[in-house]
């Protein structure tokens, strides 16, 4: 696995080099960005499902640090650079809207590198130093524009963020004294043979509390909706469509499943923390009528559907976690995007002032129906397949009040949804909105990118291509502490 | 005992964090929890007596591995006291900024951001 460390390397790279050669040629920025992102979509697409593991600089484990790759890596990888590239086209035109674009592809990158690096590490600590290289460039990203909403949001979210990251790195300070090691997988095997001591309780206390806080879950959300909204739209649709789920659910049930082990108490609170977040969130999205403020709300619902069902811990609860977090992924991102591009035209965010914009805005009115029509559940989009196994499974593990709050959200959503399009898109053209036109040419390009995935990840449920991208996942996870022991110390 | 303070200094920083209005203090309890944190880490090395962990040639080395400290925390902490001090200056950054804008540190007064 010789390519696994450039998911790290070519962003961290380029982050640094797009800054110093970015003043003399104003278009570089841009053109480094996409091809940077690019080239990642196609690296992780070269991976995918192949699991392996790279020593860095020729140490073995449990001694170096280790890169380790398995299905579920694999598949957050692709997410990541898949939503990134997306992302990185619609920032071409977006950004002219401010005023340094070097910066922001700068820390845009940099935010990647961390995200890349906490999926693909096998190192506690060094989890953590890729969580704060994200977290750091994320804080400065909700910053960007300085006004005075950015600022507040961002302090808001600075200060929350690093009480996470102290939590995470007190807890892996009480790892280190009670087992001496900082391995993953030695851990694991560590903890599966001389049992869990207070220490190690405590530890886990404390990177439930950390990772939930960087995951948004209700009830340490309250940074969440102002965060999401103040930063740029791009910058918004990466924060919900990945950076909530890379260094927040993803660290957390890879700590949960392949070095803690998952047992009925874990199941229990994520179970609780996931119908909360669904619920809490959906219900305070209801009267919101700041576009993307509603939409951040609506992130912390579909959070609690993947927290949920990874939380009954049953093949099927994971394989439609997965693959509602996959899906949430694609079609967040695109809502963002689309509120994006009518805050680019319009210059505002407050529904109450718009409508009527299908007929001046076709493509991003079609896409965002799209995207309504996913996140909401409704035939034959990705969101519909993955709720539908969220409630299956649901049934199948007897929790019948967990299923019911599933559909009872997912109305919910629906009508929250249909407000969006009926104020937005639909309804008479108001005087004002006039001359407004429609986004340009490669806003278009990103949006309806997104919207074929919508469409075309529904497939993901057939056998064939599941078995390809997300069975790999699953058994990643249910592979449990052995799995990964095995896997990492397998030279 | 000395783990005792080093809980204390954590919940006094945290303490600090949850309940100070002032954006300069809330600032200065992230700081102290993180050294806090910090202090822990390198007491978990820590041996009464030990040496510094250079391993020369004539040392022997049964002798060296019972005295030595663990070098391990030494790095992590330098490692994370780096990390602390990117975010400490963003933080102070992002703290100028507000008072330029609002013209206040006081973080009741700054909330334009409600729903």
């Amino acid at each position: 696995m010789n390519r696994l460390p450039l998911f790290v390397a070519v962003p961290l790279f380029l982050a640094f080099l797009i800054p110093v050669l970015g003043r003399k040629w104003k278009t570089l920025p841009d053109i480094l960005g996409n091809l940077a992102t690019f080239f990642l979509l196609l690296l992780s697409l070269s991976i995918l499902g192949i699991s392996g593991v790279y020593a860095v600089g020729g140490w073995p484990p449990p001694l170096g640090i280790v890169m380790v790759s398995d299905g579920l890596t694999t598949l957050m990888l692709l997410i990541v650079a898949l939503i990134s590239f997306a992302v990185t086209l619609y920032s071409i035109d977006y950004m002219e809207l401010y005023t340094s674009k070097t910066r922001y592809y700068s820390l845009f990158l940099l935010m990647i590198a961390g995200m890349n690096g906490v999926i693909i590490t096998g190192d506690l600590f060094n989890l953590f130093v890729f969580l704060e290289i994200a977290s750091i460039a994320s804080y400065a990203l909700v910053a960007f524009g300085c006004q005075h909403e950015e600022l507040e949001a961002s302090f808001k979210y600075l200060v929350l963020g690093t009480l996470a990251s102290t939590f995470i790195l007190l807890g892996i300070a009480f790892m280190y004294g009670t087992y001496g090691t900082l391995n993953l997988a030695h851990l694991a095997r560590l903890i599966s043979e001389n049992g869990s001591t207070a220490a190690t309780k405590c530890a886990l206390g404390l990177f439930f509390v950390g990772f939930s806080l960087k995951a948004a879950l209700v009830p340490f959300h309250a940074w969440l909706p102002d965060a999401h909204p103040s930063a740029p739209a791009p910058i918004s649709a990466m924060l919900s469509g990945l950076l909530i789920k890379s260094i927040g659910i993803y660290a957390l049930i890879r700590l949960l499943f392949n070095v803690f082990g998952f047992t009925p108490l874990i199941s229990h609170i994520l179970i609780t923390l996931g119908i909360l977040s669904m619920v809490v969130g959906v219900f305070l999205a209801i009267g919101q009528w700041d576009y993307k403020r509603l939409l951040a709300y609506h992130s912390i619902s579909q959070i609690g559907y993947v927290t949920l069902a990874i939380g009954l811990g049953t093949p099927l609860g994971i394989l439609a976690g997965l693959f509602h977090l996959v899906n949430h992924s694609v079609f967040k991102s695109l809502l963002f995007l689309n509120a994006g591009s009518v805050e680019y035209n319009l210059g505002t965010r407050d529904m109450k002032k718009m409508g009527g914009l299908q007929e001046k805005m076709p493509v991003t009115n079609a896409t965002s129906l799209v995207g309504a029509f996913s996140i909401s559940g409704l035939p034959p989009f990705n969101g519909f397949w993955s709720k539908l196994l969220i409630i299956l499974a649901c049934v199948q593990a007897k929790n019948i009040p967990a299923a019911v709050w599933a559909v009872l959200v997912s109305i919910i959503t629906l009508s929250s949804f249909t407000k969006v399009q009926r104020y937005v898109y639909y309804g008479k053209l108001k005087e004002e909105w006039k001359d407004v036109k429609e986004a340009p040419q490669t806003m278009r390009i990103a949006m309806v990118m997104l919207a074929v995935c919508c469409v075309l990840m529904g497939l993901l449920i057939l056998p064939g291509p599941r078995n390809a991208v997300l069975t790999p996942a699953v058994n990643a996870l249910l592979a449990g502490r052995e799995g990964y022991f095995n896997l990492t110390f397998s030279r | 005992m000395a783990f005792t303070l080093c809980f204390v200094l954590f919940m006094v920083g945290l303490y600090g964090v949850l309940s100070k209005k002032n954006m300069v203090k809330i600032v200065m309890g992230l700081v102290i929890m993180n050294c806090a944190v910090n202090l822990f880490l390198i007491m978990l090395g820590y041996k009464k007596g030990g040496v510094a962990p250079i391993l020369e040639k004539k040392t022997n080395l049964a002798d060296f591995l019972a005295r030595s400290v663990d070098p391990l925390p030494q790095a992590l902490v330098l490692t994370s006291i780096v990390i602390g001090l990117g975010v400490l200056a963003l933080t102070i950054g992002i703290c100028i900024r507000l008072y330029e804008k609002y013209g206040t540190f006081d973080i009741t007064e700054i909330r334009r951001l409600k729903g």
